[in-house]
């Protein structure tokens, strides 16, 4: 039989008489803390040397081509791309997850594989195919099936590589989409959608106005996940011949050979890009965010625009 | 006595294969407060939901005032069963108070109130407000129209979610172990609000564990056990003078 430990009886109270107050305590010490800084000071140092001296990042180079019209046309490029491939990966993407939680069995099917065949299949292996899809399907028609037909056109004539690549991108998008949606709204506790239902709400209002805003919250984040991954994407289509970013800074190091400053020039379009959506990120996150914490938001910036927040809100409870 | 509005039939329900619903009969009239009291597994919340179509019964049948609830009669005797929507329609005349309130997180308290009056009703906005914040005034909570579910104690987000099912003013109202989610202390202020709806003429079906409340707010006392009502009357009935030993033991092992 397992005993109790016994109680430690050989502690004793201090006899000293002055009082203690842990109120103005100071900080732990932390030395590891001070190494760690010190050594990512002269890392970081290090860093910012070498961006400076080494003359193979050819600085003035990356100056002269950051805002030249090729360069600004493949940034055009690049975000038109990731626009159209987002919207059509949104819609498309939602309408792949409601039918793969809808009752109806087909649907559920006919979603399911969708996502199987897109999402198992490389990006860059899509955007060849839909680029060649000449090769598969050499005429295009409209007509009734098995049936006469009214209009056709040639694949090569109607699939430019724009078209390859928005076609591509969008429908490798929707997969992915499709379960980030799916994730969301069954993370939504299920007796929010009975509390919905209980009121008397149609079945598309429980879906727009319970289940969606409140799956938005796990839906945001995901989703700039894979809207970041698309801008950065989209530099495959440089493989098919679309004039984006990418392919516009290979046009001129091709010629010039100065690889690196134009390489650079890209990334740090790419960068710009993504920083802009981060901020859009942060927003959209504080929207759908609306009642979920009891403290509010945790960074400082967030706490900073949530009073002011708070204080609209007062002010109109106050009209009201 | 006043006229029967609630009637459910040999009503049954099964769970993949297991019958937790094995014919229940019971009517329930305009302006009376019926308890359902029995273990769990006794299958009174399945009951409960039952009667706004939130489980579909396997048998028997529900009709509230000239309504079969979830269900259409056809030429002859077929019966055909309604879409979403169409029950949604119905659900309109039942209001619902769950046991984890599941009030609507994103709104504030006013809009979990008054959505349903604006959207359902059509009402105007300001109707709507107006018809919101009496509600509160009742339950006690006007002063936090503005706040959001969260930042509420359990006793008052369950005070809002009565204000939120009485706002459609449904012929019948059903509380779904209301106070089972409770901390002790905020019990009180939830069935004070529902014995005062009670006394007020509401017409309510009750599932709880709250027996004080029961004796002091029902008319009629629904005792149910293993998928069968065991015993029903008035509170005096079935506390004091039970005829069924199993009622007896449940009173006993619930009142410690």
């Amino acid at each position: 039989m397992a005993t109790l430990p016994s109680n430690q009886t050989d502690l004793e109270l201090p006899v000293t008489h002055h009082p203690v107050d842990v109120a103005r305590a100071l900080s732990p010490r932390r030395p590891a803390t001070w190494v760690l800084s010190i050594i990512t000071v002269v890392v970081a140092a290090q860093l910012v040397h070498l961006l400076l001296t080494n003359p193979n990042f050819e600085w003035d180079v990356v100056a002269q081509y950051l805002n030249s019209e090729t360069v600004l046309q493949g940034v055009v490029m690049t975000l038109f791309l990731t626009v159209t491939a987002m919207t059509i990966g949104l819609v498309l993407g939602g309408i792949l997850a409601v039918c793969r939680l809808s009752d109806n069995t087909l649907l559920r099917a006919l979603a399911s594989s969708y996502i199987w065949f897109f999402r198992g299949t490389p990006q860059l292996v899509q955007l060849i195919f839909w680029f060649n899809i000449g090769l598969l399907v050499p005429v295009l028609s409209i007509g009734i099936p098995f049936g006469p037909t009214f209009a056709s056109i040639e694949s090569n004539t109607l699939v430019t590589p724009l078209l390859a690549a928005i076609v591509g991108l969008g429908l490798h998008d929707a997969a992915y989409q499709a379960e980030i949606y799916r994730a969301g709204l069954i993370s939504v506790d299920e007796g929010q959608l009975e509390a919905a239902k209980a009121l008397g709400m149609k079945p598309m209002r429980v879906f727009f106005r319970i289940q969606l805003p409140q799956a938005m919250r796990f839906i945001v984040p995901p989703t700039f996940n894979s809207i970041i991954a698309l801008v950065k994407g989209t530099s495959l289509v440089s493989v098919i011949g679309g004039a984006e970013l990418l392919f516009s800074v290979k046009e001129i190091y091709s010629q010039t050979y100065q690889t690196v400053p134009l390489l650079i020039v890209a990334s740090i379009w790419y960068l710009f890009i993504t920083t802009v959506l981060n901020g859009v990120q942060f927003f959209i996150e504080r929207h759908y965010g609306r009642g979920s914490s009891r403290n509010g938001s945790s960074s400082p910036v967030a706490r900073f625009l949530d009073r002011r927040a708070a204080e609209r809100n007062l002010n109109r409870g106050m009209e009201s | 006595m006043t006229q029967p509005i609630l009637r459910i039939s040999g009503l049954r329900k099964q769970f993949s294969g297991v019958e937790v619903l094995k014919g229940i009969d019971l009517e329930v009239r305009v302006g009376e407060t019926v308890a359902i009291l029995g273990s769990s597994g006794s299958g009174k919340s399945t009951l409960l939901r039952c009667v706004n179509c939130l489980e579909v019964p396997s048998g028997g049948s529900i009709w509230l005032g000239d309504e079969l609830m979830g269900y259409r009669q056809e030429s002859g005797r077929a019966v055909r069963r309604l879409t979403e929507s169409q029950i949604a329609v119905q659900r309109r005349k039942v209001g619902m108070v769950f046991q984890n309130f599941n009030l609507f997180p994103h709104w504030t308290v006013l809009q979990n109130i008054a959505d349903g009056p604006r959207s359902i009703l059509k009402l105007s906005k300001a109707e709507a407000i107006e018809r919101s914040m009496t509600l509160l005034t009742r339950v006690g909570l006007a002063d936090r129209a503005h706040a959001y579910p969260r930042q509420l104690s359990g006793g008052q987000q369950q005070r809002v979610a009565i204000a939120r099912a009485l706002a459609l003013e449904p012929a019948v109202l059903l509380f779904d172990e209301p106070t089972s989610a409770l901390d002790p202390e905020n019990v009180g202020e939830v069935t004070d609000v529902m014995a005062a709806l009670a006394a007020s003429g509401a017409t309510m079906l009750v599932v709880t564990h709250e027996l004080g409340f029961a004796r002091a707010a029902a008319d009629r006392v629904v005792f149910m056990d293993g998928g069968v009502i065991l015993e029903q009357g008035t509170p005096t009935e079935v506390f004091d003078h039970s005829q069924q030993a199993r009622t007896r033991e449940f009173m006993r092992k619930t009142l410690v």
